[in-house]
């Protein structure tokens, strides 16, 4: 059970408080609800282009870093397709400096074409790096897009090209923020040894002149109903044959989301997991396979990848990985494997428990959803999953009609 | 009015008084040391047991390192199947890795369970096989993954930067080939598993929030077993250097960037210049705001992010310089490396940002204590260096008291480029 206060300043900043005194620490995040799903489809990339720029000074400060570290303090940032987030960690006793560091980036940003010509720049290495670079670096590109037809989940977080970081212009980066990273839109999350009356006289002090801004409505495209089976098939110069299959889930807060999870658990979850089992050591098909999803707030995916080995024949390959699926259709899974996948889980839950970090930004993320105290209630809705809840979700989800498969040959 | 442009008082982290919190010590039966940090608020344990069983004792490429990989795929009375399914039935990760100097069994798991595992965990020290099939699909897999990583110029250029500073028969040096792993069989791992696991020399370190009468768990578990305490036989293998310095590499013609490695040997951590240049380390490329980071990334941008360090060896170090930037300003990037190098030699470091440099050492080091995981962390590494936690307290004086002439004298012996291999690989 993860204790927390909750209140909300005038300008619609929702504050969330957790103490834990047995840590010298104190945690500050900052959950943005913008990802790239937010994006203008000709500007991709630019919700973490614009995380990099929240780095490159605000309206009175200078350099973010700096002070952070002169106080002892370390930070980073990351960006999804649903949500961006910051989030610091600095000695208890200077956290003060870390709320002055946040408002006045929320306040507004310096705006320096200097520091959006270098981000441009440091995004494209990251890019080449991750992406292009890498052998099977653009699997998921085009899965996305081979995946989604209208939802802006049809590209990655690192955008779609290169061109749209590199013509980023300043105006656009102005038009970002005001209307993104306003009060309203954002969640403010303090952990640790930090107490609930000091946080609230801070956040007044520093958060609560900044102006409310307009609430960002989303009203994204619904992807429709898949009705057919897609494929796409590439060559590309890597070593082994390769391939990504996925098939569309349901929404992060519906009942199908769990019982999606552990479907995933089930068939790619550890070294005994059915994939892993049946088609790596039995048969010997693939030298690494795996089962996965992303935790997508909108309708997400469900993707089994994996490597083939030498030899083996592509059709070959997908028919068995299609039997075990098949399987999961046709045969109810045993009471001991829903227990295993339900242990599984309970352990995940209390090991990422363990740091304030991690605590605060699940409390963000859930603030996010709709209410924080839902992270409380997580592991009952896994408890909730029956043998035939599951077996009825892998019988919706797994249909030929709703998969996407992409295969990837060695040229 | 709120004046934003003044910064909030802060107590410097130079002023705090950080301890580290000892942990608790005994020994099984067999004399084989605990060391334990019972403590945390989440029902949660690790157990990593460290064998010298790293691939210092090698005496053919990649015995160790299969040896420690295949360990849990198969016992006289369980499958590799069983064993996976029992640790994931759980909720449990049982890991293992290989090092230069040690290898290491470790678990993870819900406290409520660790009486429940662990004899499963005796089990696979005590009785494990090694079965033919499991070492073939390994050998497969393993070939399979390296010929994958053979196309990532990152990949290639961890592996030479390595063996020119060691040396390709060294075991800091050496890196697996195909070859390598066609050349394994069974009975070398029996051999390598009877020597350096079964009767080999074994620390056991705890963390977490253990059950009650947890010592004598492990004892019952793990005392009664050969394992010992005694130092291993000491094996020697000397360092050969290589004799160029500066290496271009063409991995990919169509590569788009170029993974760039310097680095130059450095002595252990009981050398009396580690701790120094550790701060000298920071300042120069250990953090976000260093300055390679800051010229490099932060004003050219030619990279995601550029980092010095160094190895994690007990032996002997390096140390090193790692990027990965455009192919069109490698060049530039090693210029504006040796640029750097070259104010620090020529310039003391201001006292203003020193001071940042400590305070965020300091402030950065009392994260590292927080946690249980962490500190038995902290203590491992003392204890597999022989170090204690006077280590720790010097640490934080040195950091504290370092003075700019000495970090400008450092730089002056170590941050030489003649000393520094210059290796680019797209």
């Amino acid at each position: 059970m993860i204790q927390f206060d909750r209140f909300v300043l005038d300008n619609g900043l929702r504050v969330l408080v957790h103490e834990d005194p047995s840590t010298p620490m104190a945690v500050v995040n900052v959950m943005y609800d913008v990802g790239a799903r937010d994006e203008d489809p000709a500007q991709t990339g630019f919700a973490h282009l614009f995380e990099h720029l929240m780095f490159g000074g605000s309206i009175n400060i200078k350099d973010y870093d700096e002070p952070l570290q002169r106080a002892g303090g370390e930070n980073n940032a990351y960006t999804t397709n649903d949500l961006t987030n910051y989030y610091c960690q600095l000695p208890a006793q200077n956290i003060e400096t870390a709320f002055w560091l946040e408002s006045d980036r929320m306040l507004s940003l310096a705006f320096g074409e200097k520091s959006l010509a270098t981000q441009r720049k440091v995004v494209c290495e990251e890019f080449k790096e991750h992406y292009i670079n890498k052998p099977y670096g653009d699997v998921w590109h085009k899965m996305r897009s081979l995946a989604y037809t209208v939802h802006p989940y049809r590209w990655m977080t690192i955008g779609k090209e290169l061109s749209h970081v590199e013509n980023a212009k300043i105006d656009d980066v102005k038009n970002f923020f005001f209307k993104h990273y306003r009060p309203v839109n954002a969640i403010l999350v303090v952990a640790g040894n930090v107490k609930l009356e000091q946080v609230k006289r801070l956040a007044e002090k520093w958060f609560g002149p900044i102006e409310m801004g307009k609430k960002y409505e989303r009203q994204l495209s619904v992807e429709p109903l898949q009705t057919e089976a897609r494929k796409l098939e590439v060559e590309a110069n890597v070593p082994l044959d390769a391939f990504v299959k996925t098939w569309h889930m349901d929404a992060r807060l519906s009942p199908g989301y769990y019982a999606a999870d552990l479907l995933t658990e089930i068939l790619g979850g550890g070294a005994a997991s059915r994939l892993y089992q049946t088609l790596v050591k039995e048969k010997q098909y693939f030298s690494s396979i795996d089962c996965y999803h992303f935790g997508s707030l909108d309708a997400g995916l469900v993707a089994v990848d994996g490597k083939l080995v030498k030899g083996v024949s592509m059709e070959n390959a997908m028919k068995a990985v299609d039997e075990e699926i098949e399987k999961l259709k046709a045969t109810k899974i045993e009471t001991k494997e829903l227990e295993k996948v339900i242990n599984r889980t309970e352990s995940v839950i209390a090991f990422e428990d363990m740091s304030v970090m991690s605590r605060a930004s699940s409390i963000a993320l859930y603030e996010l959803l709709g209410d924080a105290s839902m992270m409380n209630t997580e592991f009952q809705k896994y408890q909730a999953i029956t043998i035939d809840s599951i077996h009825d979700y892998a019988n919706k989800i797994f249909a030929n009609t709703n998969s996407n498969t992409l295969l990837y040959h060695a040229q | 009015m709120l004046d934003r442009k003044i910064f909030p008082t802060i107590e410097e982290a130079v002023h705090f008084d950080l301890q580290l919190k000892n942990c608790d010590r005994f020994t099984l039966d067999n004399k084989v040391p605990v060391y334990a940090m019972n403590a945390g608020a989440q029902d949660v344990v690790m157990v990593e047991w460290v064998f010298d069983a790293g691939n210092w004792y090698d005496k053919q490429p990649m015995v160790a390192a299969t040896t420690n990989f295949l360990i849990k795929n198969g016992t006289t009375s369980k499958s590799a199947y069983q064993i996976n399914d029992f640790f994931e039935f759980h909720g449990a990760y049982l890991n293992r890795s290989c090092y230069n100097e040690t290898a290491s069994i470790t678990l993870h798991c819900l406290s409520k369970h660790l009486e429940t595992l662990l004899p499963v965990v005796r089990e696979i020290i005590e009785t494990s096989i090694f079965p033919e099939q499991e070492l073939g699909i390994y050998i497969q897999n393993q070939k399979q993954r390296l010929s994958v990583n053979l196309q990532k110029c990152d990949f290639i250029a961890n592996r030479l930067i390595d063996e020119y500073l060691f040396g390709i028969n060294h075991p800091y040096g050496t890196y697996s080939n195909a070859e390598d792993y066609d050349a394994l069989n069974t009975d070398l791992l029996k051999a390598f598993y009877k020597q350096y696991y079964l009767n080999g020399s074994c620390k056991i370190f705890v963390a977490g929030k253990m059950p009650t009468g947890y010592e004598s768990m492990l004892n019952k578990a793990f005392g009664t077993l050969p394992l010992h305490a005694d130092a291993p036989v000491v094996v020697e293998h000397p360092v050969v250097t290589a004799s160029q310095k500066k290496v271009e590499i063409i991995n990919d013609e169509n590569g788009v960037q170029g993974a760039i490695r310097m680095a130059r040997p450095f002595p252990n951590r009981h050398h009396p210049d580690f701790q120094k240049a550790h701060v000298l380390n920071t300042l120069f490329g250990g953090f976000f705001g260093s300055r390679l980071m800051s010229n490099i990334r932060e004003d050219k941008g030619y990279t995601y992010g550029i980092h010095s360090y160094f190895q994690n060896h007990v032996h002997a170090s390096a140390w090193m310089i790692s990027t990965e930037a455009g192919r069109d300003v490698c060049a530039a990037t090693i210029a504006e490396v040796i640029k750097e190098m070259e104010i620090l030699r020529n310039e003391p470091v201001a006292q203003d940002e020193l001071d940042l440099v400590r305070n965020y050492m300091i402030g950065s080091l009392l994260g590292d204590l927080d946690g249980p995981f962490q500190l038995i962390g902290r203590w491992k590494n003392y204890v597999l260096n022989g170090l204690d936690e006077n280590y720790f307290y010097k640490s934080i004086e040195t950091i504290k008291s370092v003075t700019p002439e000495e970090l400008q004298s450092l730089a002056n012996t170590y941050l030489q480029p003649g000393d520094f291999y210059e290796l680019t690989v797209i």
